[in-house]
């Protein structure tokens, strides 16, 4: 899996609570192959998963993606899957992490219930 | 009213020939800029009022209450982490700096989740650079490695490279090689004279690769590197030479993969060698607008230009314990100021949640994931738009943000200002 | 404020060691003054040191912080009553430099090249710099708009532009650094003289420099022309020095000063076909000097220990680069200029390096005139400046140079004349050359000197000129020079036995 910047990110990233921004980055680039493959249609998704997380995102196919690589735009949902580990430099691995991936009924969390249940308890 | 020539506070291009149209002190129009920079300057709904967490629900509070609660945090906290800057004016930053002294905290950047090591290649290396307009000039041959500017930089290729003409360089596109490493085929690969696929965590492999090839040593060089026949890369070294000035510009795509800060080390090793040659040189394609500015102002103030611990009145340096995601995933930081970044979008899950164990104080002109951690929120004027001050392009080059239209928030500097007001109140109080 | 009793050297004034009162009133010396008194009875007072030529602002040297944590740790002084924290030897931050300096009694100094194009970040920094006056010159020796004026012969039209220039820039004076080389720079090459064609623009080194000092004195500033010569840093290259001061022999200033200032001699003044045969040949240097009177220089003394290169001379630090193994940093600057940045160590046992430290001696021991060589180090080039006092007491003190020299390369004596050399600088000859001479090479009329009206910076050192002999008590001489005993910086005392006391903004001189 490896995570980035796609325009659409891009023009919403500073307005993260829109619908919009939900679409632009809750998706799962994958090749046509891996589409096929994984038994996707109109209205399943697909549940991403590692040791550090899962996740469900709406599949779309990209044909600049080889076969066995998956690309999700950078931001909350990608990151479920980053680990903190950053090697000694500061830097977590936000590329070329392993995931497993299948389809799924489930739906994608809305970044409201992404977030839910985290909040800090009042003191 | 037309502002002319307006500087576009979203990527590290700053393009400066934006036209904003003004109306009744509302931006209507934005011309010239991509659709980042134009959704970035029209704006959309933002915090209303400063707000502080209670019962569980943000309440709105005064500026006052909220300045005092952020000091009062910050003061009670061992080790504040003082977190985000890139997207601010220097102004802002170097406040935040005096404030981090102040409060004996830790200060770091954006930089930590992208470019960080990039920093760390500089360290071991140098940057054989150059401005945006030197590579406009001259560059016939540019590499965008692990970068994709058409979704991320959308005006780089038609301002400062790929597509542009400058004295030396009068066909623009057609006098210019372009091409393009990654692991995926991109928008910017589609405009590449060249794209080299390789497998996902293999670019220091294939830099070295480069690096015989280009000494001369390409007996040592295996058939295939990264998933690239040895004819390709041997091919892609040859045009490498040929150039009579190259650019080599890269992203994260190379910062954030296996190898990470060794990768830009080996990057850097490259070009410098291919200085023998002939002319390169190299350049991180830097992402938010002033996240080269917390760099060079924390450089100037501190000596150090990321990840700064102040905690013991001396600044100390140590990426992997002193960023961000490093003090989170240790648990080893007990309250945060995040500002002019979302740091519950861009961390690792596992650093978000330790983050939203601690206390969090968010400046910041938009309701963002960060604010549904947040204890204190506090909105701000967006800095380069209601807010002048100066920012630095991904070249270094300092430019100067103009205010566009007023507004009735108080910028970041402003706040920051506040806070430390009331954090030296306090510390008067604490003294008696 | 009064200060009492204090033996006076200001050269600039005729006076040289007299015991005298100074009255400062408003931040100036005045005839009269009331208030504060400063007990000086029998101490040194010389004006505040002045340092015409140091890399203390702009990208290069953020550049160079940035590229070296290494060097940030070597320097770290932890916050403390007025000051900001510290970091950095040669690369000190902002703060750091401004304290060091006022420590050592220092109050003024100039950052030696900036590209307009960069200027802003160049006055960050020098704005963030606490207590010190400071200036900036402006690079134009590479610019496609000077090498168009000057190949199309329109001296006013390049007037014209440098006028722009400094305004935009906020900039002091004209710099040039390896005329055309810049340029050439931009496609991977170098000029390989003043008489080499800049490609592409058809216009010469030589003819770049007499431009630009033609219209450097059209325009009447107060400054020179201040010029980094082509072939800088390279064995042989003194017949390039004594090439390119001739062109500029004939040419007439428009005030009572120099028409050229050269900077860092001593990386100008190399013998040898190559680092094998490298020898000094300081002493024509220093006979051009003396035989001349249309130009003046600043050492750019090198020492043994850590040093940042840092220059718009890019070619230059892809040299050293290429030559020392080490970490480069480049930076090309559209339109206008190249600069590099390569971390440096000078060794006691490395002829080259000996030989290089012994010919800022000899520069500044053999030109007679102390008024036509300033005390430098090129900071952080030939060494940090904190440095200072280690080369003021080297030129006092003969039986510190033996001592020295006794230290270093076998093959010294045979490179260089300075074994051979007697000659002690006095304390006037020494105020002249850290005061009153960059005060009036740069021409700075309130600085440098103690008459009525000019800025009160003055130090005050804990040393009795009268009874201390610098050639035997260099030792105590160097340890007073580190820390004076009162600097006081436009009237107020802002560093008391290295203490800083209040950190002023100080001002940006234009
Ligand atoms: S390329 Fe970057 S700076 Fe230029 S308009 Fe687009 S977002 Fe703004
Ligand atoms: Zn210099």
């Amino acid at each position: 899996m490896i995570s980035g910047r796609t325009l659409a990110q891009g023009a919403g990233c500073e307005c993260k609570m829109s619908p919009d921004f939900l679409k632009a980055v809750s998706l799962c680039h994958l090749s046509k192959g891996d589409y096929d493959a994984l038994g996707l249609c109109e209205g399943k998704n697909v549940q991403l998963k590692n040791e550090f997380g899962q996740v469900v995102l709406a599949p779309k196919v990209d044909a600049g993606l080889r076969q066995g690589m998956v690309f999700i735009p950078m931001g909350p949902w990608a990151n479920v899957l980053v680990g903190p580990d950053t090697g000694g430099c500061g830097t977590p691995q936000f590329k070329g992490i392993e995931v497993e991936v299948e389809a799924t009924d489930a739906s994608v969390l809305e970044i409201r219930d992404l977030f839910r249940g985290l909040r800090r308890a009042q003191t | 009213m037309i502002v002319e020539d307006a500087i576009c506070s979203f990527c590290g291009c700053l393009c400066d020939d934006i036209n904003v149209e003004v109306e009744e002190g509302k931006i209507k129009r934005v011309r010239h800029a991509c659709r980042l920079g134009s959704s970035k300057i029209l704006g959309h709904e933002r915090i209303k009022a400063p707000m502080i967490r209670r019962g569980g629900e943000l309440c709105m509070v005064s500026y006052q209450e909220a300045y005092d609660r952020a000091a009062e945090i910050l003061l009670r906290a061992q080790k504040p982490l003082l977190y985000g800057w890139a997207s601010t004016v220097c102004e802002a930053q170097k406040k935040g700096i005096l404030l981090a002294e102040e409060v004996g905290g830790v200060l770091d950047s954006t930089a930590t989740v992208c470019h960080g090591p990039s920093v760390i290649g500089i360290e071991e290396k140098g940057l054989p650079g150059a401005t945006l307009g030197q590579v406009k000039n001259r560059a016939d041959t540019i590499v965008f490695w692990g970068c994709n500017p058409a979704e991320a930089h959308p005006r780089h290729s038609l301002r400062y490279s790929s597509n542009v003409c400058g004295r030396f360089t009068p066909e623009g596109r057609a006098g210019r090689k372009i091409v393009v490493v990654d692991v995926r085929e991109t928008r910017t690969s589609k405009n590449a004279d060249k794209t080299v696929i390789i497998q996902p965590g293999t670019d220091y492999e294939v830099i070295s690769a480069l690096r015989m090839l280009v000494a001369g040593k390409g007996d040592v060089v295996p058939d295939e590197v990264g998933g690239v026949p040895k004819a390709e890369l041997d091919g892609l070294a040859k045009t490498l030479l040929a150039a009579r000035f190259g650019a080599v510009f890269f992203g994260l795509g190379i910062t954030h993969s296996r190898g990470r800060y060794k990768n830009i080390d080996n990057a850097l090793s490259l070009v410098t060698e291919l200085n023998s040659h002939t002319k390169f040189v190299i350049m991180p394609m830097r992402g938010h607008y002033n996240v080269g500015g917390i760099g060079q102002v924390l450089a100037w103030s501190s000596g150090f230009p990321m990840s700064v611990d102040f905690t013991r009145n001396a600044p100390y340096f140590n990426p992997g314990e002193t960023a961000a995601c490093d003090l989170l995933a240790k648990a080893d930081t007990d309250a945060a100021l995040i500002i002019a970044a979302d740091a519950a979008s861009n961390f690792p899950r596992a650093a978000v949640e330790a983050l939203a164990k601690i206390p969090v104080i968010q400046i910041d002109p938009y309701e963002n994931p960060t604010t549904l951690i947040s204890e204190v929120v506090i909105p701000s004027a967006i800095a380069g738009v209601e807010a002048e001050g100066t920012a630095y392009r991904m070249d270094g080059m300092a430019l100067r943000m103009r205010k566009l239209v007023d507004t009735s928030y108080p910028s970041d500097e402003e706040i920051l200002s506040h806070i430390l007001e009331s954090v030296h109140r306090l510390q008067r109080g604490l003294e008696r | 404020m009064i200060i009492k009793g204090g033996i006076v050297y200001d050269p600039a004034n005729g006076i040289f060691g007299e015991e005298m009162d100074l009255c400062v009133d408003e931040g100036r010396m005045a005839e009269d003054g009331k208030g504060e008194v400063i007990d000086a009875r029998g101490l040194l007072v010389m004006p505040g040191g002045v340092d015409a030529h140091s890399h203390i602002a702009g990208t290069k040297v953020n550049t160079g912080r940035i590229m070296r944590p290494d060097d940030a740790r070597l320097g770290i002084e932890p916050r403390s009553g007025v000051c900001r924290p510290c970091t950095g030897y040669t690369v000190p931050n902002c703060y750091a430099i401004g304290y060091r300096y006022a420590r050592m009694g220092y109050t003024t100094a100039f950052e030696a090249a900036t590209p307009i194009i960069e200027a802003r970040h160049t006055h960050e920094e020098l704005e963030e710099i606490p207590i010190l006056d400071k200036g900036a010159l402006t690079l134009f020796g590479t610019n496609w708009e000077v090498m168009e004026c000057v190949r199309d012969k329109d001296i006013g039209k390049l007037a014209a532009y440098v006028a722009w220039g400094l305004r935009s820039a906020r900039g002091y004076g004209v710099k040039i650094v390896n005329p055309g080389g810049g340029e050439a720079w931009g496609f991977g090459s170098n000029v390989k003289g003043p008489n080499d064609p800049v490609p592409n623009f058809d216009v010469t080194g030589a003819e770049i420099i007499c431009g630009l000092a033609q219209a450097n004195e059209m325009l009447r500033l107060p400054h020179s022309i201040h010029l980094h010569f082509n072939n800088l840093g390279k064995p042989g290259n003194y017949t390039t020095a004594l090439e390119t001061l001739e062109l500029l022999k004939d040419i007439k200033p428009s005030r009572m000063r120099q028409v050229v200032h050269v900077a860092h001699m001593q990386f100008s003044a190399y013998g040898g076909t190559s680092w094998r045969d490298f020898e000094s040949k300081a002493p024509v240097i220093a006979d051009y000097f003396n035989s001349h009177n249309h130009a003046t220089m600043d050492l750019g003394q090198l020492l043994f220990g850590s040093a940042t290169t840092m220059t718009a001379d890019a070619p230059l630090e892809y040299g050293n680069a290429r030559l020392t193994h080490n970490k480069w940093s480049n930076h090309d600057i559209e339109l206008e200029e190249s600069s590099g940045v390569v971390p440096m160590v000078y060794f006691r046992k490395m002829l080259v390096n000996a030989v290089q430290w012994a010919i800022g001696l000899e520069l500044a021991l053999l030109t007679r005139d102390p008024w036509k060589v300033l005390m430098t180090t090129d900071h952080p080039n030939g060494s940090p400046f904190i440095n200072y006092p280690e080369v003021i007491t080297l030129l006092m003190s003969k039986p510190k140079r033996d001592a020295e020299m006794a230290t270093l390369h076998e093959q010294l004596p045979k490179r260089t004349s300075l074994g051979g050399i007697e000659r002690e600088l006095d304390w006037t000859e020494i105020a002249i050359m850290t005061r009153a001479a960059p005060a009036r090479i740069l021409g700075l009329e309130d600085k440098g000197h103690f008459g009525p009206g000019a800025d009160a910076d003055i130090s005050i050192y804990d040393l009795r000129p009268e009874e201390v002999d610098p050639s035997r008590d260099h030792a105590l001489v160097k340890k007073a020079l580190a820390a004076a005993k009162y600097t006081i910086k436009s009237g107020i005392v802002v560093s008391q036995k290295g203490q800083i006391l209040a950190a002023p903004p100080g001002r940006t001189l234009r």
